[in-house]
């Protein structure tokens, strides 16, 4: 058997080897030698390519039939447009009878107003009353058309060019809401691809700006200059090579709700850091500034420590905007803001916003810088060009409050004053503290022992603001959020100072909140 | 029409030229912004720079007096080739076809002027704090329960102005996981609340309720991106007049589209609301669509009633949810008092609750004078887009050059037109843009249109053929008979 396989093997081989020694395997083409192995090389390819050119397996694609559309059209069920209205929801906000100055009524019963942001006391002002008349009557109310469809009004013109040259600047640009200056001028410079560095309490105008510009957005910790510092370090380390890119720091100057941490007072600040261990979203950190600690924040009536953030900006080169809402015509010796306040030159900020409906006044906002910034977004800002310019009336106020700001600096000073008055009273308050800093027109109370949650807070905070209304005469408001806003920050008690309380108003006002205070926290303390 | 192309190519090709001597210039010299990226970079800027800035004095013109029919055009002149203009004293009294002034409450009116310094001298020009935080007055709450009333909603709320009604809106009633379906022809404000909320947003053709039910049943069909879940909610936005086209929109299509699938329907009526209707209530009313189908309804108040600010109107719960949760409300200064009275006396007016028939004449006389114009231009030849009874009419001009050279001739012989270029229309599509307004007289507009018909003609946008003009003073007196004159 062994015999017939090798005759079979040698069979074979001895076929294989002479069809290899055949002639035509022989054959020389182009001065190459072709073996017979190129034979079976030849087949191989040819059945790959054979295999390659068949169509590969794909499941058939079957797209939808109408009927099978249908189907889905009809079982599928929206959510309802809003959640189901809850017992909060229902609270309607006090209702003003009279004009929102230091006084006002509510009810049928004169209150101490603390709730409206009338910082130099121009509501109910002459001068403004007048010259608001003379506009309604010259111009009517609306100004009928955007800046570039003959909206602009010549008292527009004289706004902005009032404006720059009260703060020192090339020129300025108005918009007709507060609330829309930050969201419209930040999508105009910053795109996507560029960084932005901004603090964390910041309000929800920035928010929703920096969210529409659809740059990266990098937050440092509130008020906190070296985590600012560490921040640009790695932002400018890890993007060496981009030059194209734009980066900007965000700030503002006095910010609303949060807490401030400012006097190196020992009582103060071990009262503070205790608070502060219990209310863990909030860290404290200590930047020494000439034994001042800053912070300012709207959400927390921190005041921003400037001088620093030019210092950082310089050296990482990033550009800084500013928003001065509650610090313009309040900080500062001639109420020129925050750069007054911390003695930086205007040029060094690169664009500085601020609404007017706080400090001056009137309403709308306007912004302010070098004559490339704000000629850049008359033409890309989307909330000056595409929307209605300020009526009239209240440019034509906002020109009158500077005129009286700019003749009477000493409403600043009886500002200050009147937000001592108010810290000296309310510094021994039971149940509460103050958490901002002492130069903020914006006095923030919070719990000193929380009740456990965020909404259990608001409500003792409203229920004690309700009471200070109904039983005392004093009317102070709670702060809201909205479910939109995502500021981390605590809530409080916020008082808004205006020069024109009287003291004893304010004097009054301590007396009763601390009556109110202490009663509601004894029941509040006996219930849980 | 013919030659856009190759006009934008030759402007395109100077600005590129320019540009290019620019960097060399500024490469020579040093500027003192050593390590910073330019605020500007490259192309963005280019359209302003180097074709928006030839044109700048056709935009932004100042006036010195209120937008009325009449009013003062502050002349301007510039000493380096427009980039910069600058004011001069001399006015000169032009006819306004270019402010929202619907019905003619721009300027100082009889009776809502005196009720206006009323409420300025006791609630002052502004109360300094947002709604919920005592910058809610007797007169917020009276124009609130006003507008509901006016609309035909349940309840209503207002905001300071317009353009944030929408921005700050949209986000809070839908977000991630919501589908927007928007009419490609919005508004920017629209586009910022639809982009500020998170949802994922698809453009629908414009008008056209045919394609927005394909859209709806691919979309239901498909489900969220990627994921394939079922959407949670769909808002359908649409416009009531839209302000480039100067069209109505399809309201009772739409409004039967969205009912058949379930969508929720948001409706900005910001031109139409005081304008169209039989007495003033907008879109609705002029459509036959009854308001409790319509799911929100918003609209501002600076066209029609001279004012300043938006409202949205819903069902009460609806209102009550906003008011807890917008931004606009809860962050925001509250409406100035004297606008708000201002708005309430107009609402008054135009309902005839003043005592007067005011309201009604405003009304009918808008109404007459939109159609009598657009049946006159289409006459004449021009292209004029728009529906009859909007009083938006927009010319067609096509040609970037042309855009100036109307502007300027109008602007000689007194009329004072807007030209509406890119970015606010696309690029090729520029047009003029005329708003008839309740105060121009008979006189005003047979001026208008001599003038119009002159410029027309030396510019050259009368793409149609002209009918053949008859005398106009003749079909005012003898109805009967009309003597034609060839052109």
């Amino acid at each position: 058997m062994e015999l017939a396989a090798l005759n079979l093997v040698n069979a074979t081989l001895n076929w294989v080897t002479s069809a290899l020694d055949a002639p035509s395997a022989r054959a020389v083409v182009f001065g190459v030698h072709i073996g017979g192995h190129l034979f079976v090389e030849v087949l191989l390819l040819v059945v790959i390519l054979f295999l390659l050119s068949q169509k590969s397996y794909k499941p058939p694609k079957r797209p939808l039939t109408k009927k099978e559309i249908d189907e889905l059209c009809d079982e599928w069920v929206p959510e309802s447009l809003i959640p189901s209205i809850t017992q909060e929801m229902l609270s309607e906000p006090p209702v003003l009878e009279s004009a929102a100055g230091p006084c006002t009524v509510i009810n049928g019963k004169e209150v101490v107003n603390f709730a409206s942001a009338n910082y130099l006391g121009f509501v109910g002002h002459e001068k403004l009353l007048e010259s608001c008349t003379s506009a309604l009557e010259k111009y009517g109310v609306g100004s009928c058309g955007p800046r570039g469809f003959y909206g602009t009004i010549d008292v527009h013109l004289d706004c902005e060019a009032r404006i720059a040259k009260f703060l020192g600047t090339h020129d300025s640009i108005l918009y007709s809401y507060g609330l829309s200056t930050m969201f419209s001028a930040i999508p105009c410079f910053c795109k996507k691809g560029d960084i932005i560095v901004v603090d964390e309490g910041v309000h929800w105008g920035i928010q929703n700006g920096l969210y529409l510009s659809r740059s990266t957005i990098v937050y440092f910790k509130h008020n906190d200059m070296e985590s600012l510092e560490k921040t640009l370090e790695k932002i400018t380390s890890e993007n060496q090579r981009a030059k194209k890119l734009r980066r900007y720091i965000v700030v503002e100057a006095v910010y609303q709700c949060s807490v401030v941490i400012g006097m190196n007072k020992p009582m103060i600040v071990h009262s503070l850091l205790k608070w502060s261990r219990r209310h863990g979203n909030c860290k404290v950190q200590w930047v020494n500034v000439d034994d001042t600690l800053f912070w300012l924040v709207q959400n927390s009536g921190q005041i921003a420590p400037l001088d620093k953030i030019i210092r950082l900006k310089e050296k990482y080169r990033f550009r800084v905007l500013l928003d001065e809402t509650n610090s313009f015509g309040v900080l500062g010796h001639t109420g020129r803001g925050l750069t007054e306040y911390c003695g930086v030159p205007i040029e060094k900020i690169d664009i500085v916003t601020a609404a007017m409906g706080h400090a001056l006044a009137t309403e709308g906002g306007f912004c302010t810088g070098s004559a490339r910034v704000i000629d850049h977004q008359r033409l890309s800002s989307s909330g000056y060009v595409f929307s209605a310019s300020l009526p009239p009336y209240l440019a034509s106020a906002a020109i009158t409050a500077i005129d009286v700001l700019e003749e009477n600096p000493y409403l600043t000073l009886k500002l200050k004053e009147n937000i001592a008055i108010l810290w000296k009273g309310l510094s021994d308050i039971q149940g509460l503290s103050i958490a901002s800093n002492p130069e903020s027109p914006i006095v923030f109370l919070v719990l000193e022992k929380s009740t456990g949650s965020v909404k259990g807070d608001l409500q003792l905070l409203e229920d004690i603001s309700d009471r200070a209304l109904k039983q005392e005469s004093i009317y102070v408001v709670a702060s809201k959020r909205s479910t939109l806003d995502r500021c981390p920050l605590p809530v409080g008690i916020r008082l808004f100072v205006s020069a024109a309380h009287s003291e004893p108003d304010l004097h009054k006002a301590c007396e009763s909140l601390k009556r109110v205070a202490a009663a509601m926290l004894r029941a509040h303390g006996g219930k849980s | 029409m013919e030659f856009c192309f190759e006009i934008y190519g030759l402007l395109f090709a100077f600005g590129q030229f320019r540009d290019f001597f620019r960097k060399i210039f500024d490469w020579w010299q040093a500027s003192n912004l050593q390590g910073y990226a330019p605020i500007c970079l490259g192309l963005e800027d280019f359209y302003i720079r180097r074709l928006y800035l030839r044109i700048q004095d056709c935009f932004g013109r100042p006036i010195a007096s209120a937008p009325d029919a009449w009013f003062d055009v502050v002349e301007r002149y510039s000493n380096d080739n427009n980039k910069t203009l600058k004011r001069t004293e001399k006015i000169s009294r032009c006819l306004n076809l270019g402010s929202y002034n619907y019905l003619g409450f721009a300027a100082a009116d009889e009776y809502c002027t005196p009720r206006v310094i009323d409420s300025l001298n006791r609630f002052s020009a502004s109360t300094c704090s947002t709604r919920v935080d005592g910058g809610t007055t007797t007169l917020h709450k009276e124009l609130e329960d006003c507008v509901a009333n006016f609309v035909a909603k349940p309840a209503a709320v207002v905001f300071g102005m317009g353009y944030v009604t929408n921005s700050a809106i949209l986000p809070v009633i839908i977000g991630k996981g919501g589908l927007i379906i928007s009419d490609s022809l919005n508004h920017n404000s629209i586009v910022n609340g639809a982009r500020g909320s998170g949802a994922t947003i698809r453009v629908f053709q414009h008008n056209t309720p045919s394609h927005l039910e394909k859209v709806l049943r691919e979309q239901i069909a498909e489900g969220q991106p990627r994921t394939h879940r079922p959407w949670k909610k769909i808002i359908v936005v649409v416009e009531g007049i839209y302000s480039m086209e100067g069209e109505l929109c399809k309201l009772p299509e739409i409004v039967a589209v969205c009912k058949k699938y379930k969508a929720y329907v948001y409706l900005d009526e910001a031109h139409s609301i005081g304008a169209v209707g039989k007495t003033g209530r907008g879109v609705c009313e002029l459509l036959g669509v009854d308001t409790a189908d319509v799911d929100i309804m918003m609209g501002t108040f600076t066209k029609s009633f001279g004012s300043c600010g938006g409202y949205i109107a819903g069902s009460k719960e609806l209102i009550q949810y906003l008011k807890y949760t917008c931004p606009a409300h809860l962050y925001a200064t509250s409406i100035s008092p004297p606008a708000a009275q201002q708005i309430i006396s107009s609402i008054k007016v135009i309902l005839g609750e003043d005592g007067s028939s005011r309201g009604a004449q405003k009304l009918a006389r808008i109404r007459e004078n939109s159609n009598f114009f657009r049946s006159e231009l289409q006459k004449m030849g021009f292209e004029v887009l728009g529906d009859n009874d909007s009083p938006v009419m927009p010319i067609m001009l096509y040609n970037p050059a042309k855009i100036p050279a109307f502007s300027r001739e109008c602007l000689k012989q007194n009329i004072a037109v807007v030209t509406v270029a890119f970015p606010a229309t696309p690029l090729l599509l520029a047009r003029a843009r005329i708003c008839i307004s309740a105060s121009h007289t008979r006189e005003d507009l047979l001026k208008a249109l001599e003038v119009i018909s002159q410029v027309g003609d030396l510019v050259g946008i009368k793409y149609f053929p002209a009918e053949p003009k008859k005398e106009l003073q003749h079909q005012e007196q003898q109805p009967g008979k009309d003597t034609i004159k060839l052109e």
